[in-house]
């Protein structure tokens, strides 16, 4: 479609000043950054220690919780009730609320003086300071996204289908297996990269429930306050390069194994 | 076989009311109704999906009406198939088996025989998105006999197919049919339930107005939603008038204007109603004949235009009546748009519908 005018010009200057912004800030760090530096970061096993922590406990997050999250957004699709709308409220107040706070009040709930710590404590497992506890802060910050993008996904499942399924002797659990969640599998895959990613970018939540062991984004954070920017930036640089490549991978793992909706 | 009694639905804005139909084994029964009339609801009722007010269900001496939907052991085809567009069509027909617990093997052998009778062995590899209408339709009617369903319910199966499919699928609910499935097949066409139903029911706003064999329901409209609905043209608002007050007949007039009227067989009724004629009763010819026909009107044709049984004729005789002639008679008697014509037809061939 060809565009004549003003408006269209203003409308590209406006959008480019934006691209800008998001794009400079990173390019100039990638062009700061000397590939000597990056390849003695690649070789420093803390970081790499840091990356790879910060890739399986994002994994594991995502992956355990999904057990629960992708039920919950069809139940939330599926099912009136009351207090629905409050329900909806509650799962999106991780993503309005400060991460350090969320951080806190994680923090209050899994302690070892708080029950669900002295628990856990009592069957050997501790939340505080270790990957479980990273894990948790990692879901709490980013479940809205794979909740979301899944109720997206059950929305654009017809109904009948589904009764269609039933009336072909399918059992509802059958039906959910075979019907739902195939055809609503684009936007859970979607939804499980998303919370993936926002939980291995998670810093605030995430430092106060374990300072250690250091994910990535704290181990940015702590070179940068203990050496400054030029110790830091190696590490942000490669962090993203190989959250760049998981991503990437991800996609192309997934891609055309979800199926078009009716 | 299958029985409704007394069923109400209520929708909210909407709702089925006492609805009784009875279904025999084996039989085609067509419920007629024009869109909302509630057609795909009572469907939907019986197959369990939607929960009735009241009333009751039976399946056979069996009562189903809070039966589960996966346990009633009927099928519905819907009107836009629902096929499992992530499925091919082969995984489409085995749905139901597979839900059954069939194994593998047995699965694929009914698969093809069902594939066969439905003439779509080719495209069992196929996925929906990419096959026509009326293979869609195939492929619904195979996955939902699959299931090997008591009664089949069908959602107006030929809405949406072409001339030609039509005739198709047509043919092939018959056999279906003739192989001893039971039938319940909605449609707001009326050549439908003409061409496939041995019975038929009206449903016009949630409720059942008429229920018969296709000959009670189509040549004695009860109602007059029923005589406007089944085709008939011929179909005009009328006042009686009793024969003792009209000075130049012994018999029942039906004012239609105040310059047309029509002498019918005696009524008990006086009053408001509808008058029906068939279009096949009317005797068209260019003078006016001596015969046994008590109406007679000159008229101008209006329009002449081929339709399923012949010509039909409009003819202007104060209103318009709608006659059907064969193609024959329209060559030998030499009629043209705007020839000055005559109409009769017998006062018994007119049918009053009080309201």
């Amino acid at each position: 479609m060809k565009t004549t005018g003003l408006f269209p010009l203003i409308l590209i200057f406006l959008g480019g000043l934006v691209l800008l912004f998001i794009i400079s800030p990173l390019l100039g760090m990638f062009l700061k950054t000397s590939p000597n530096a990056l390849f003695e970061t690649s070789q420093d096993p803390e970081v790499i220690r840091s990356i790879w922590l910060t890739l399986w406990t994002s994994m594991a997050a995502t992956l355990v919780f999904a057990i629960g999250a992708i039920p919950l957004a069809y139940l939330l699709v599926r099912k009136k009730f009351r207090l629905k709308q409050l329900v909806l409220g509650i799962i999106n107040l991780p993503v309005v609320i400060p991460h350090s706070a969320a951080g806190i009040a994680i923090l209050g709930f899994v302690s070892r003086n708080t029950l669900v710590g002295r628990a856990a404590s009592l069957t050997g497992f501790d939340f505080v300071s270790t990957p479980a506890g990273i894990a948790l802060a990692m879901a709490f910050v980013s479940l809205p996204f794979l909740i979301n993008s899944a109720m997206d996904g059950f929305s654009g499942v017809p109904v009948r289908l589904e009764n269609a399924g039933l009336n072909l002797g399918a059992s509802p659990s059958r039906v959910f297996v075979t019907v739902s969640l195939p055809l609503a599998w684009r936007n859970i895959v979607t939804g499980l990269i998303l919370m993936f990613a926002r939980g291995m970018s998670e810093f605030g939540a995430v430092v106060i429930v374990a300072y250690h062991p250091m994910i990535t984004p704290v181990l940015i954070f702590e070179r940068f306050g203990a050496f400054g920017l030029t110790y830091a930036r190696p590490v942000a640089v490669l962090f993203i390069l190989v959250s760049l490549a998981v991503f990437i991978i991800l996609r192309l793992l997934t891609k055309d194994k979800s199926h078009a909706k009716d | 076989m299958l029985k409704i009694e007394r069923l109400t639905v209520d929708m909210g804005e909407f709702s089925l009311q006492d609805i009784d139909l009875q279904v025999g084994k084996g039989d085609y029964f067509v419920v007629l109704g024009v869109s909302g009339a509630g057609k795909s609801l009572l469907l939907e009722t019986i197959a369990g999906i939607v929960k009735p007010a009241s009333g009751n269900i039976y399946l056979g001496d069996e009562e189903i009406t809070h039966k589960k939907i996966q346990s009633r052991g009927i099928g519905l085809v819907y009107q836009d198939h629902a096929l499992f567009p992530h499925l091919s069509v082969a995984e489409n027909i085995a749905y139901p088996l597979k839900s059954r617990g069939l194994r593998r093997k047995a699965a694929d052998q009914v698969t093809r025989d069902l594939a066969q009778r439905m003439s779509i062995q080719q495209l069992l590899h196929r996925k929906p998105g990419s096959l026509s209408g009326g293979e869609q339709q195939r492929v619904a009617l195979a996955r939902t006999l699959a299931l090997n369903p008591s009664v089949l319910l069908l959602d107006e199966p030929l809405a949406s197919l072409d001339v030609q499919m039509k005739k198709d699928i047509r043919r092939l609910l018959r056999r279906i049919n003739q192989d001893g499935m039971t039938i319940l097949h909605v449609t707001h066409d009326y050549e439908e339930a003409i061409t496939l139903g041995n019975n038929v029911a009206v449903l016009n706003e949630g409720k059942i107005i008429q229920t018969g064999s296709i000959a009670e329901v189509f040549q004695h409209p009860r109602h007059a939603f029923t005589a406007s609905f089944t085709g008939i043209k011929n179909f005009y608002s009328a006042r009686l008038i009793p024969p003792e007050t009209v000075a130049e007949s012994d018999m029942t007039r039906a004012l239609i204007s105040p310059e047309v009227s029509f002498f019918l067989q005696d009524q008990d009724f006086q009053g408001n109603g509808f008058i029906v004629l068939s279009a096949e009763d009317i005797i068209i010819s260019h003078s006016r004949q001596d015969s046994s026909a008590r109406n007679n009107f000159p008229g101008t044709i209006l329009e002449i235009s081929p339709g399923m049984k012949g010509y039909e004729i409009t003819v202007d005789i104060g209103v318009p009546v709608h006659a059907v002639i064969t193609r024959s008679a329209l060559s030998s008697l030499h009629l043209l748009e705007g020839n000055e014509i005559w109409v009769s037809f017998k006062a018994s061939a007119l049918r009053f519908i009080a309201v």
